[in-house]
């Protein structure tokens, strides 16, 4: 394909840095965090260098090729796929040993490969010397040092991509050698596999389909199983091998790679023996983080300072915006003309867009503290702190990842459950994953808690916080009682050194999100505040109980008093909620409504609550564009939440708050949890439950709170 | 004498004799280091006493310990 494009994978252990190497060399934005299996579905990125087109594929980060969870597998499969022409096998440099395995399954392969020393920075400072001339010979291809974070070395690992492609000449590949039994036992394997390939496959070929089949590689084995006599060959071997060394062959293969990387090792690098690898500063910060008595106390104060952060410093930019929308607001409103485009500009879209981009602050802030917990390390330990309890729930401590991401938004919490190894488990976290308050539900709450419990708005929304965490877990409880327990105990679980956050990671952590919810307001949250409008604006042709214009101008032509002025204000009000009610919104409403009525929501809550199916944020436009109608005012937050604050009282309003919270997933998880879930049969019964669940407890909420006020 | 890993106290290392239970969980640890005749040492345990971090190969690792009781380990 001289010319053409070449196709480059990163293939590495999990956390070895192959997405901060993709950013960095193809100028992209995807995810990356210090804890492992951050990224679980692969990525292409396409760039030029020298004149040559290179796709670039980030996997996920894989232990081995003969792996069992869906993004490992999606890893391996591509590997083997044939789309590739060159492996990048990605090595933490402080962590040798334990990459190497998976290189001496890469190698046997026979696949062009380049090796990368991430990490250099850090061997460095370790004082770990590596002899990269010797491993390259020793690895049978280049080795490149490099730094992901700075992008130290990474000019000379692409010149290395396209001359490696340009020559064509594979090196000799290197073969793992066994000892005597299992090598006897490879070649008579591979003797049988020649036969029933012949001419298919060379020598280096027959031999890895030989070893893949030994190893008990369950693709491979599918892949021959034509081949009766084959299986039958294999299965004798690897039976009389285990009998022999009184260990299974998955094991002995297993030692024997460790032999090899061990030797690897012991080669080319010089400095701190393993034990003192681990007596570095993440040793004496884990004492701290990981106390036995104040490791979960820590956790909780750091939640706390998270979220109180979140509202109280994010109450003054939100004061800025506040300002800066009603002043445009007012200046849009001098500039047209009195009449529909006036009021579809400033009573729709202004009031609907305006009212939702004020929580912007409140987004930011919290996903600079996720992004420092996440680019820390810190996000592995409280995983690790929280397992017991977690498994207490019937749920696994790794839930505890795509659970926080659910506070950000639940579509990637969904897919993060993809590093849950158990079935049942990880169904489990995906329904109840949509509990997790996420960030679009954050501006339904902060707008209520602070038009209905002033004084206590930040506990309020603390504690929707906490229901959101406790109904989650209750859900699991309960959905572990339905399904069965799931039996898999395994807590296997790297944990990564703690990093110093790099800006750039943090940036991309915030910008995902901050991105992500402008575009929203651009689009959903736009459209919506205009449909909304236009729903409620029309039929221009009501016939209304009263013929309130007459008698507004004939009040209006007597003297001014105060009781006049007042009577008129009332009549405009009323006049303006009569319309509404015809409005074709209100019909829509009203026809859903009496579902509602057992939970005291009016219909105009209805109207929030349809229109929060499509994304939970246009639940807040809604308001502001429902009560902008019949008070002018009604532009900026402040007045949205008076006008808001007359219409309920405050146990209904927290009934509303605890339906919003869990009422249906947006459309965008129900996809996602169709998508993952592997059948839409999953999302309609996430639908059902989560509609159920709130249903039931706002029922429960605001008639006993009704009994007891 | 013999000993599962659950054995040793924090701060205490033995060396891998070997691991029992299901072929796949095997793999699993296989392919992170845990692997005969490799040290494993206790770094620090979870507040409920489960799971707990081990160190292998240089670096650390946690695991529960149901899991844990499957390696069998020779004391130092
Ligand atoms: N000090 C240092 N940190 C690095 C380097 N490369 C990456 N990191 C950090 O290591 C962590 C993991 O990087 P990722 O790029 O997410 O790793 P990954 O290999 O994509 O991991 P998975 O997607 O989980 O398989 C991040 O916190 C990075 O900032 C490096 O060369 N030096
Ligand atoms: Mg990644």
């Amino acid at each position: 394909m001289q010319g053409g494009k070449i196709t480059v994978a990163l293939v590495g252990n999990p956390n070895c840095g192959k997405t901060t190497l993709l950013n960095r060399i193809t100028r992209s934005k995807e995810s990356v965090g210090n804890y492992p299996r951050v990224t679980v579905a692969l990525k292409r990125k396409e760039f030029t260098h020298q004149g040559q087109v290179i796709e670039l594929i980030d996997l996920p980060g894989i232990y081995a090729l003969t792996s069992q969870t869906p993004e490992e597998r999606e890893a391996r499969d591509f590997i083997h796929s044939g789309q590739v022409d060159i492996i990048i096998n990605v090595l933490d440099a402080c962590n040798l040993e334990r990459s190497l395995f998976l290189t001496s399954q890469l190698i046997e392969m026979g696949h062009p490969l380049l090796f990368v020393l991430n990490m250099a920075d850090e061997a460095r400072s370790k004082k770990l010397q590596i002899d990269t001339q010797g491993l390259s010979s020793m690895l049978g291809g280049s080795v490149f040092e490099t730094v992901g974070t700075t992008g130290e070395g990474l000019k000379e690992l692409l010149d290395g991509v396209v001359m490696l492609h340009a020559q064509k000449t594979r090196r000799e590949p290197i073969f793992l050698t066994y000892d005597d039994h299992l090598e006897q036992s490879v070649r008579r394997v591979q003797r049988l596999v020649t036969e029933l390939h012949p001419k298919a496959l060379d020598h280096h070929q027959s031999r890895w389909l030989a070893i893949k089949l030994l190893e008990g590689d369950d693709r491979i084995l599918l892949q021959e199983g034509e081949h009766a006599h084959l299986l039958e060959m294999v299965h004798r071997e690897r039976y009389d091998l285990a009998r022999s060394h009184g260990e299974e062959c998955d094991l002995l293969f297993a030692m024997a790679r460790y032999g090899f990387t061990h030797g690897v090792v012991e080669e080319v690098v010089q400095g701190p023996s393993e034990g003192e690898m681990v007596r570095d500063w993440t040793g004496r910060l884990d004492q701290v983080f990981l106390h036995r008595f104040f490791g979960i106390p820590l956790l909780l104060v750091l939640l706390w300072i998270m979220f109180q952060s979140t509202f109280s410093l994010g109450k003054i930019p939100m004061g800025w915006i506040d300002a800066s929308v009603s002043w445009v607001s007012e200046w849009v409103s001098g500039q047209l003309p009195e009449g529909m485009v006036h009021d579809l500009v400033v009573d729709g879209i202004i009031a609907g867009v305006g009212g939702t981009v004020v929580f912007l602050p409140n987004i930011v802030i919290l996903f600079f503290f996720m992004a420092m917990f996440s680019e820390t390390g810190y996000l592995a330990r409280a995983a690790f702190l929280v397992d017991r309890s977690m498994h207490t729930f019937g749920l696994h401590g790794k839930a505890l990842i795509p659970l926080v991401m659910g506070f950000g938004c639940n579509v990637p919490a969904v897919m993060a459950t993809r590093t849950i190894e158990d079935y049942r488990s990880r169904m489990i976290t995906i329904l109840i994953s949509p509990f997790m308050l996420c960030s679009a539900r954050l501006p339904v709450f902060i707008l209520f808690a602070g038009a209905f419990f002033s004084e206590k708005a930040g506990t309020m929304v603390l504690l929707m916080y906490v229901l959101s965490i406790v109904v989650a877990m209750g859900a699991a409880v309960i959905l572990n009682r339905l399904f069965l327990r799931s039996d898999d105990d395994a807590f296997v679980m790297e944990l990564p050194p703690y990093r110093l956050p790099t800006l750039r990671a943090i940036m991309i952590h915030m910008g995902d999100r901050v991105i992500g919810f402008l575009q929203k307001v651009a689009g959903v949250i736009l459209v919506g505040s205009i449909i909304i409008w236009f729903l409620q604006e029309f039929p221009h042709h009501q016939t209304l109980s009263q013929d309130y214009d007459r008698e507004i101008s004939q009040l209006a032509l007597m003297p001014q008093t105060l009781q006049n002025e007042e009577i008129i204000t009332a009549l405009k009000m009323k006049k303006a909620q009569e319309e509404l009610e015809q409005s074709y919104l209100g019909q829509i409403a009203r026809t859903i409504a009496p579902v509602f009525v057992p939970l005291h929501f009016t219909w105009k809550d209805t109207v929030a609550i349809l229109t929060g199916f499509v994304a939970k944020e246009v639940v807040v436009a809604s308001y502001a564009v429902l009560y902008s109608q019949g008070d002018r005012a009604a532009e900026n937050s402040e007045s949205l939440r008076k006008a808001l604050s007359h219409s309920m009282t405050p146990i209904v309003a927290f009934t509303f708050m605890l339906f919003a919270l869990l009422y249906a997933p947006c459309l965008g998880t129900i996809a996602t949890i169709g998508r993952e879930a592997g059948g839409w049969i999953w999302a309609g019964y996430s639908v059902a439950f989560s509609m159920t669940l709130a249903y039931g407890l706002s029922f429960l909420v605001v008639q006993i709170g009704g009994l007891l006020l | 004498m013999e000993y599962s890993l659950i054995d040793l106290e924090p701060g205490e290392s033995g060396l891998i004799k070997g691991i029992v239970g299901s072929s796949q969980s095997k793999k699993r640890l296989m392919a992170m280091g845990i692997i005969q005749g490799k040290e494993i040492t206790v770094e620090t345990v979870a507040p409920m006493g489960d799971p707990r971090i081990y160190s292998v190969l240089g670096y650390r690792l946690s695991m529960r310990n149901v899991e844990a009781q499957n390696i069998r380990i020779v004391r130092n």
